[in-house]
């Protein structure tokens, strides 16, 4: 113990010894660059004498003299204005591209404008879009706000080179080749339909599978198991379950799956009367969850013992809830702690503070970035799917099952794609071959074009 | 009927949804909007129920002189002065209408200090469990052990002081095997999501409804 206490103070003041060492070279190497500035500036700063400024006159004349005469300053306009309707979206934007002039000396950028074909007057022009002459002269119109195209209209676009002083050189306004029209079918989203109607067949394959009596193995999850036994401590010790599910809205699957485990876990714990908390952050989650444990202990035939109080609303703000939580379980000492939904920053805080209270804790959750600090200071963890699969192992209902073998099936098809992909990407690799290549721009275009 | 509308308005609005999302056309955009209109509006009214529940079983509390009752004041003060301020007496502190409200001060100098304070245990909450966590008492874990010392070094000037290889290595684990980890639970939780949704719409999953449900 003794020497924990003089171990840290002294690996402190090393660490902060060696961050100084760096600091101190580079203030040294500053030091150094800057001494032959200095001396070349003292030489530089002397003041000339008489002689010197008259041969320095001398010598300026013949560059007076040479200066060339200022440029013509105007500008040759762009041309060949093409506006197209861009596909797969509701109407409401257009392709527009030019032809930048053959000489594009002086050119600082481009304005485009805009107005309804049919439109006269000069005001009824509208800047649509800047262009700095180094980008390519095409943008697609129609994402400021404030600025919107409406489909069905047919518009006018004329494109103006500017110079640095501001002035423009309009070309001839064009009348739109195309109007702006919605699709009905998002054609760069086939891909998207095909893998998803692919992946429900395959959950309904196996829902019908499930519903004909096939018995399904699904490989046991300690964090499920547990679940019993952790409210059978609690019914030891005398001490309440705390349920907390999520801090998400009931929007967001996690919650759904949440509520439904507590379902289940509250129909146990009516069954073993023992005292049960599930603070929410959300309104509408505190509705669902007070509905599902009342009909818990319903189904249980515990109705008397249902505590109204026992599942209440907190806050919506999430470091509020997480003090009020904290408080909680720091007063009341529950022996059993249930994390299961929607996370965010606030999971360690209360995971830790849990484990200080002494309680067993079965936490779940999709967010990967709050998996990390579940498994390390919990008893059991589901992980991602895992919480989702939990109603399936719960209740076992023909269904629910089917439904997670279906996840399965989808997953394997998956693994099988990749593990073919790198095998066969790996013997290109080896042989300098390019059999793949259409695997490849597969995987690695975009998801939707 | 309890039972069948609101499976019925799930299944037809789940499916439309489904099928909006392909469609780009400002019909189906309008549809979209019109839905998602719906639910800040719910979610204001379930406000209610929610402070609701909060006054009922602090005011339980003050009345039955339970267990720290004192603090069910702390709770409900605020709970009915912020809102009387902000919408009843929104008046600034040193008059004028160049000068923050009261609401607005106690806001930025009283629950943004504490909300901050509370973010910021974080910290000492990460070194506590990570003191816990690492470990060698098994091979894996001795593993994770290695791993976590080479990420952590490589992140601190020290760990360059100490050879090149450690921020290298570092950043080598985060982005091949960590984040490989990291796409392959993500993969599983999408088929997750997409199977549990599946369910909800058709029925299948029924406990949102509550007690409706059985």
């Amino acid at each position: 113990m003794r020497s924990n206490w003089i171990s840290v103070p002294v690996l402190g003041i090393l660490l902060l010894l060696t961050s100084l060492a760096p600091a101190q070279d580079t203030v040294e190497n500053v030091t150094q660059v800057e001494e032959p500035v200095t001396q070349e500036a003292d030489s530089l700063s002397g003041e000339m004498t008489g002689n010197e400024a008259e041969a320095e006159g001398d010598q300026l004349q013949p560059v007076v003299e040479e200066i060339l005469p200022e440029p013509d300053t105007e500008l040759d306009p762009p041309g060949g204005i093409m506006v197209q309707d861009k596909g797969n979206d509701a109407g409401d934007q257009l392709l527009v591209s030019f032809e930048t002039p053959a000489d594009t000396i002086g050119i600082f950028a481009y304005h485009v404008y805009r107005r309804e074909a049919g439109e006269t007057g000069e005001g009824s022009w509208q800047l649509a879009k800047i262009i700095p002459a180094v980008s390519p002269p095409e943008f697609i119109d129609g994402y400021d706000p404030e600025l919107p195209i409406e489909p069905g209209v047919r518009y006018e676009y004329r494109v103006a080179s500017v110079n640095l002083e501001g002035q423009e050189f309009f070309s001839e306004p064009q009348v739109a080749q195309e109007i702006p029209r919605g699709e009905f079918y998002h054609t760069g989203k086939t891909r998207i339909l095909i893998a998803g109607a692919l992946f429900i067949i395959l959950i309904f394959y196996y829902f019908s599978k499930a519903q004909r009596g096939i018995e399904m193995y699904m490989r046991p999850i300690a964090g499920i198991e547990a679940i019993d036994e952790a409210i059978g401590r609690a019914t030891e010790m005398g001490k309440p379950v705390l349920y907390v599910p999520g801090l998400s809205s009931v929007a967001d699957v996690a919650t759904i799956a949440s509520l439904t485990i507590l379902g289940r876990v509250a129909k146990k714990i009516a069954q073993y009367q023992t005292p049960l908390m599930v603070p929410n952050r959300d309104p509408i989650v505190y509705t669902v969850a007070e509905e599902a444990v009342k009909q818990a202990y319903l189904e249980a035939g515990r109705p008397d013992a249902y505590d109204p109080d026992s599942v209440f609303f907190l806050t919506t703000s999430q470091f509020a809830f997480v003090a009020g939580v904290n408080g909680i379980m720091m007063r009341e000492k529950p022996a059993t702690n249930f994390y299961l939904g929607m996370f965010w920053a606030e999971s360690l805080l209360l995971a830790e503070t849990g484990s200080l209270s002494g309680a067993i804790q079965i936490a779940g959750t999709d967010a990967v970035t709050q998996l990390p600090f579940f498994i390390t200071t919990c008893d059991y963890t589901l992980i991602g799917e895992e919480l989702y699969a939990a109603s399936a192992y719960l209740g076992r209902e023909p269904k629910q099952v089917g439904a997670v073998k279906g996840q399965d099936a989808c997953k394997a098809i998956i693994m099988t794609f990749i593990t073919v992909a790198l095998i066969l990407g790996i013997l290109d690799l080896v042989a300098d071959t390019h059999t793949l290549d259409w695997l490849r721009r597969l995987v690695t275009s975009p998801v939707i074009e | 009927m309890k039972r069948t509308v609101p499976l019925m308005i799930v299944m037809v609005g789940g499916i439309l949804m489904i099928i909006q999302y392909f469609i780009p056309h400002q019909i189906s955009q309008t549809i979209f909007e019109y839905y998602t209109d719906w639910a800040p509006i719910i979610v204001a009214f379930a406000l209610v129920l929610g402070v609701g529940s909060l006054t009922r079983i602090h005011s339980h509390k003050i009345k039955r002189r339970a267990q720290n009752w004192p603090y069910s004041w702390a709770v409900l003060i605020p709970l009915y002065t912020m809102p009387f301020l902000a919408h009843i007496w929104p008046q600034s502190l040193g008059g004028g209408m160049d000068q923050p409200s009261i609401y607005h001060f106690l806001f930025m100098h009283i629950q943004v200090p504490i909300q901050a304070t509370m973010f910021s245990m974080l910290a000492f909450y990460i070194a506590s469990a990570a003191f816990r966590a690492f470990r060698a008492k098994s091979a894996l874990a001795t593993v994770l052990l290695i791993a976590a010392v080479i990420v952590m070094l490589g992140q601190v000037p020290i760990g360059d002081l100490l050879g090149k290889w450690l921020p290298s290595t570092g950043l080598w684990i985060l982005r091949y095997p960590n984040l490989a980890a990291k796409r392959a639970i993500m993969l599983g939780v999408g088929f997750g999501m997409l199977a549990t949704n599946l369910k909800i719409i058709f029925g299948v999953e029924r406990n949102w409804l509550g007690g409706a449900g059985k």
